[in-house]
């Protein structure tokens, strides 16, 4: 019973920790997120080296594009 | 001695990391029609002195440079507020950015002197207090300091339209 208890506390802390890094990003606050960086396709080298390996090894190609960024406006 | 949770106890474990999980940090909910225009200069905006605003309809707009639709709804903004320049009417565009240098290169990029007020929300106070749903957002009050609508998003000339409607309806009051 005493080991049940431990188990208990020791998973309800590691979720509380766990927790405490998760944040809700609200619409003002997207800056970084759209910015260029952080865009999958900045590279157009490293996109055409990943598209090669993807076709070598998946026999498939395309359905890489992604419109915008990652502020989500309209 | 038992060190496997039994089916119940998994399920309120569970139960426990969704509410944990729903209590993190909420979305915040916008400012709702109905609601009184707060006072503005409260909020320490940036960027230019704040203009009358009692006894006009107010247009208030969050905008950010990094925000293409933003980029697309000033030439509409700087329209509207030509179209109502003998008319009680005040536009103010409320930058969030948070370097005053991107708010500057953005107001190169449009390539225009707004005719509208431009002010910049540093500290983030005026837009919590908003709580846009999107960028852009604006609200418009009525003569009396009342949320009377709200836009959400810059859809071109169909937005710019329900602009004037809403705000010739506001001024006919």
């Amino acid at each position: 019973m005493k080991t049940h208890r431990i188990y208990w506390l020791l998973s309800l802390t590691l979720v509380l920790v766990g927790l405490s890094g998760c944040q809700s990003v609200q619409p003002w606050e997207k800056g970084k997120l759209s910015d260029y960086t952080m865009r999958p396709d900045r590279d157009p080298t490293a996109d055409a080296m990943a598209d090669h390996i993807y076709f070598s090894r998946e026999a498939a190609s395309g359905g890489r594009g992604v419109g915008g960024g990652g502020c989500g406006c309209n | 001695m038992k060190t496997i949770p039994t089916l119940s106890q998994a399920l309120k474990l569970v139960g426990t990391l969704l509410a944990l999980a729903l209590c993190t940090n909420p979305l915040t909910a916008g400012m709702e029609v109905g609601a009184p225009l707060p006072a503005l200069a409260e909020y320490g905006l940036e960027g230019a002195s704040l203009p009358t605003l009692t006894g006009k309809v107010v247009v208030v707009d969050f905008w950010a440079s990094w925000c293409g639709p933003c980029l697309l709804s000033f030439p509409a903004l700087q329209e509207i507020q030509k179209h109502y320049t003998d008319a009680p009417v005040v536009i103010l565009a409320v930058s969030v950015d948070e370097k005053k240098e991107d708010k500057e290169r953005f107001l190169k990029k449009i390539k225009f002197t707004p005719a509208f007020t431009i002010m910049h929300d540093a500290q983030k106070k005026m837009v919590q207090t908003f709580a846009p749903g999107t960028m852009p957002s604006s609200y418009i009050f009525d003569k009396t300091g009342k949320l009377r609508f709200v836009h959400t998003g810059f859809h071109g000339a169909k937005s710019r339209d329900e602009f004037i409607k809403n705000i010739d309806q506001l001024l006919k009051e």
